[in-house]
């Protein structure tokens, strides 16, 4: 692979005529792809979905009061400033969506993927540019048909993330489900392409792409992260596509798959034979392997993270490896944890907690590993240590109520509830937003030669940190006390009157947790242009992308490319003055390699 | 307005604390302390960062103690209020023991560890890669503590969901639609007729689309407030007309979702009446509490020139509980457990189906 092409700058130089729309807009170069991703998939819409949480929980923390920012931001949704019940359902499946789809998986993945496959590996480019490319643009697109629907005339898409039929099926049950919807189905479609697309390329870039002496055990935990979760969508996602297919075809052209025997606003409709059941078996048979394709790569740049700012190796690499590929492979089978009180057959019920519960083994082996690495470090405090170690503290709490709803009879309380809101914020959303933050802090000096401001760091992070908990603890426990999620207010409820002030606090924490972002957006872009400039290797790392030149150039390296020697947690060995030796360091006479 | 004045407040607050930062790294530099402004932690961030570890450690533990003083009635929604759900409980309970147990003892290490190992100058970590030994113990504890859960759990549900016929329940059929929901008892001979929303007849005020020619059908009875015989097993019948529904019984610890073209089914026996759950004294303080703050309202209420809110009084509730559109936050029905007389004075004075219908010529 080392004999690629050596590049010298002049040949670098005619050989590539870029014109601006080359270089910023069509770019093949997987650094340039990856900033894309980051620019729309993170920052943009995670502003977006930002705000919409914000505004869902003042509405319940204030359901009956005008409020002038509903007014202004929501128009006519929010006549006189009071938020229309519809447009909360909206909020909420729009926010959902965003979240999980365009922030945490397009743009968690798309940053990452993109920026350190290639760089890790010892790659010049990924496997086809020209097809990532592609991948962007089409997530480009699907991001605009995204936004767009929120400005239809009848509001967007609002049967909620899982968008199961009949409610999202039927123009007749809810107004969002008209062109919004038809929208939603046609931007998910061109994402699952370009999620496929993407994935694809990582998966043929990470198999024959690797720089000689790349063994597969000598894969940063990022890689083997990026490379499962890659896996895991190839799989799981055409199986969303086809749903939303036959979704489509249901709305379309008449057919039957998931509607029967339905009476809606004084009229019987046509469709007979179809079960919704079974597109919700559809549906979360990507949607639980999709939590893992947000999660993984999370847990792949935790584990990076914590291993270089703790100058230690990572505890148990072979094991974080076997954890990472059990939880892939059990993600797989666990769909129907989701659907325990839907109506299935309690048996099949009983099969998914099994399988559910078996998860709980590789997750508390990837803790104790994490943990593990801790002990007895030397714990360089940089804003990516913080998150990491924030992410390993959320995705235990998180991880433990899955005990819970993972096991049927429990379910059945909780199912639905604020509960279920509580946990799946805290393993999924918290812990993926924080491995993401720990990523962008850790190779902004990468991506961008810069540094980030650590102080504005440190206040970002532990403001944060705060109000995470503060929004999301509390919820488990007026879940406990039965309050259903996707409710446009409780006031209908007296039963319910004693939560509202945990809720009003909640929504306290929530905004201060959202404003607190202003100071990381501030820091991004005030560091991307006037930062100090970083050094070569700022955090001192083993890994191959800190060799390749800080200033981006098409083929990463110079010259040649390294070879590898050794793997990559080489941290305060013994036997270095340094406290780290880089992979392409060759072992010396009589070194073992770990 | 208190939202406005709010954000507002704490736009100024995060403005003043970057000021206030910038001010600070002037006065030094003017003071010509020498700035590392390498953007790396160095040890005195290192020492900071390792103290407020610790000062989080305590706040996840400070927050876990607030709320689980604050919300008091473990585990779920008062008492259960059916045989099954004080099963269930017993399984939550331990379920929640084990959780705060590992929490306790994981965010402790976690925290305390960054805390204690953080990073001084001159320091080296531990060469540490692995522990066979270590790794085995904890994969295999967890695995233990999981079987007993699982066979714990898979006992419960196979007891909970298991509808044996034997008990001679009572069938009840809950029936869904945007925004409301109906109930159909059986009627003497305790089966229901035949339905399907192709035969709604609106102007005939055949409501759920019952089979006039269905003998079973002429006895049932359509009610819009559930009532339940206390101690007796009841088995609901779900069914839907236009999207999901869930039909949510908290108290009882029963959920159920209400599909459109199929029937799903839950049994249980609710043990309390209304009665008895009001005069607990845990539900005595729970309805205490919340007329407090009604009343509070109704005073800011009245003040505005506006109706006072209702006192509350403790009823079981049915509650939608899968999105099903712009209502969804306001589907319930009240349900009413009492003795077996009270149910019987109750269900004779509802007219049945055969009468119900509107006769048209
Ligand atoms: C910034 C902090 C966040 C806040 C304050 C927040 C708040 C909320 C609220 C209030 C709801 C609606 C609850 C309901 O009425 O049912 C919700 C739903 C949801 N959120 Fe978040 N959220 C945040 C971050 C995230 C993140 C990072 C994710 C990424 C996975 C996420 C994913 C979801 C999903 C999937 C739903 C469910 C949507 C549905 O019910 O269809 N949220 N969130
Ligand atoms: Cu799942
Ligand atoms: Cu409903």
């Amino acid at each position: 692979m080392s004999e690629y092409i050596v590049f010298d700058k002049d040949h670098h130089e005619h050989h590539h005529k870029e014109t601006f729309i080359t270089k910023y807009i069509f770019s093949q170069d997987h650094k340039m792809i990856a900033k894309q991703y980051l620019f729309t998939g993170v920052i943009f819409m995670g502003i977006i979905g930002i705000l919409m949480s914000s505004l869902m929980r003042m509405q319940i923390a204030w359901p009956e009061e005008p409020n002038i920012i509903f007014e202004f931001l929501l128009g006519k949704w929010a006549p006189d400033g009071v938020m229309d019940a519809d447009i909360y359902l909206a909020l909420v499946t729009m926010h959902g969506t965003i979240m999980v789809f365009f922030v945490l998986t397009a743009g968690l993945s798309g940053t990452f993927s993109n920026l350190l496959i290639p760089l890790q590996l010892g790659a010049r480019d990924m496997a086809t540019g020209f097809l990532n490319m592609v991948a962007y643009w089409l997530f480009f697109v699907s991001t605009v048909l995204m936004v767009a629907s929120i400005f239809v005339e009848a509001g967007p898409a609002a049967a909620g993330w899982t968008i199961y039929p009949p409610l999202s099926a039927l123009e007749l049950a809810q107004p969002g489900s008209g062109l919004g919807m038809t929208l939603w189905l046609v931007s998910m479609a061109v994402f699952i392409a370009s999620s496929l697309i993407g994935s694809l390329n990582y998966i043929v870039t990470v198999i024959n792409l690797r720089t000689k002496g790349m063994s597969l055990t000598r894969m940063p935990l990022t890689i083997w992260a990026f490379f499962v979760t890659a896996i895991i969508g190839v799989i799981s996602f055409p199986v969303l596509l086809s749903a939303a297919l036959l979704l489509i075809m249901d709305r379309s052209f008449g057919t039957s798959f998931f509607l029967s025997d339905i009476f809606i606003q004084g009229e019987v409709l046509h469709y007979q034979g179809g079960s919704p059941i079974l597109f919700e078996h559809l549906f979360w048979f990507l949607g639980h392997p999709e939590v893992y394709i947000v999660l993984l790569p999370a847990l792949g740049i935790a584990s990076e993270v914590i291993a270089t700012h703790s100058r230690k190796p990572i505890f148990g690499y072979k094991a974080m490896v076997m954890s990472i590929l059990a939880i892939a492979f059990l993600s797989t089978i666990v769909w129907g944890h989701h659907m325990f009180i839907t109506g299935m057959n309690p048996f099949l019920g009983s099969v998914f907690t099994f399988t559910t519960l078996l998860i709980a083994i590789p997750s508390a082996v990837k803790a104790f590993n994490y943990i593990t690495t801790l002990w007895r470090a030397n714990i360089q405090f940089n804003p990516p240590m913080l998150f990491a170690i924030a992410f390993v503290s959320t995705f235990i709490t998180g991880g433990l109520t899955g005990l819970i709803l993972g096991d049927s009879a429990l379910d059945i309380n909780v199912h639905d509830t604020y509960f279920v809101v509580a946990h799946f914020h805290l393993v999924m959303g918290i812990s993926a937003l924080y491995g993401m933050l720990a990523g962008i802090y850790h190779w902004f000096p990468m991506m961008f030669g810069k540094m980030m401001n650590k102080n504005l760091g440190y206040i970002h992070f532990w403001v944060t940190a705060i109000c995470a908990y503060g929004i999301f603890f509390p919820m488990h426990f007026i879940g406990m006390a039965g309050l259903p999620r996707r409710y446009y207010t409780n006031s209908n409820f007296p039963l319910f009157d004693d939560l509202a002030d945990t809720n009003t606090i909640i929504t306290v924490f929530a905004i201060i947790g959202a404003l607190i972002q202003l100071v990381f957006l501030y820091n991004f872009f005030h560091s991307m242009f006037y930062g100090k400039k970083s050094p070569q290797n700022p955090w001192n790392s083993t890994t191959l992308e800190w060799t390749a030149s800080m200033k981006h150039i098409h083929g990463n390296w110079q010259g040649k490319i390294p070879e590898v020697y050794r793997w990559p947690y080489d941290y305060s060995k013994p036997g270095y003055k340094e406290d780290f030796v880089p992979q392409h360091i060759p072992l010396k006479k009589d070194e073992e390699e770990y | 307005m208190i939202t406005l004045f709010i954000t507002l407040t704490l736009v100024f607050i995060s403005i003043a604390i970057w000021q206030m930062i910038k001010i600070f790294d002037l006065t030094r530099a003017l003071k010509g302390e020498k700035i590392d402004d390498s953007q790396i932690a160095n040890d005195k961030d290192n020492r900071i960062n390792a103290r407020l570890m610790l000062g989080f450690l305590a706040f996840i533990y400070v927050i876990t103690i607030i709320c689980v003083v604050k919300y008091g009635h473990f585990p779920l929604i008062t008492d259960a209020a059916s045989d099954h759900g004080i099963k269930n409980d017993t399984l939550m309970i331990w379920t929640l023991a084990l959780i705060f147990f590992v929490q306790t003892i994981t965010q402790f290490l976690l925290h305390y560890f960054a805390y204690k190992y953080k990073g001084q100058t001159g320091n080296k970590a531990l060469f540490y890669t692995d522990n066979h030994k270590l790794e085995i113990i904890w994969t295999i504890i967890p695995a233990i503590v999981l079987t007993g859960f699982i066979t714990y759990g898979l006992l419960t549900w196979a007891d909970v969901m298991n509808i044996s016929e034997d008990d001679d329940p009572m069938v009840v059929e809950l029936y869904a639609q945007q925004f409301n929901w109906k109930a159909r008892y059986a009627g003497e001979d305790n089966s229901l007729g035949k339905s399907n929303v192709r035969l709604i007849d609106i102007d005939r005020a055949n409501i759920l689309g019952i089979d006039e020619s269905d003998p079973n059908a002429s006895d049932d009875i359509i009610v819009t407030e559930l009532h339940l015989p206390v101690n007796k097993p009841v088995l609901f019948k779900m069914r839907s007309q236009d999207v999901l529904h869930s039909a949510y019984m908290p108290h009882f610890r029963a959920q159920m979702n209400c599909v459109p073209g199929m029937i799903t089914q839950f049994l249980f026996t609710p043990n309390m009446t209304t009665e008895e759950m009001r005069n607990t004294p845990k539900m005595i303080d729970k309805v205490l509490t919340i007329n407090e703050i009604r009343d509070e309202k109704s005073k800011e209420l009245i003040k505005k020139g506006e109706e006072p809110l209702d006192p509350y009084d403790f009823d079981y509730l049915l509650l939608c509980n899968k999105i099903c559109g712009k209502s969804h936050y306001n589907m319930q029905m009240k349900i009413i457990v009492e003795s077996q007389e009270d149910f019987d004075t109750w269900i004779s004075k509802q007219t049945v189906f055969k009468n119900s219908l509107i006769a048209q010529n």
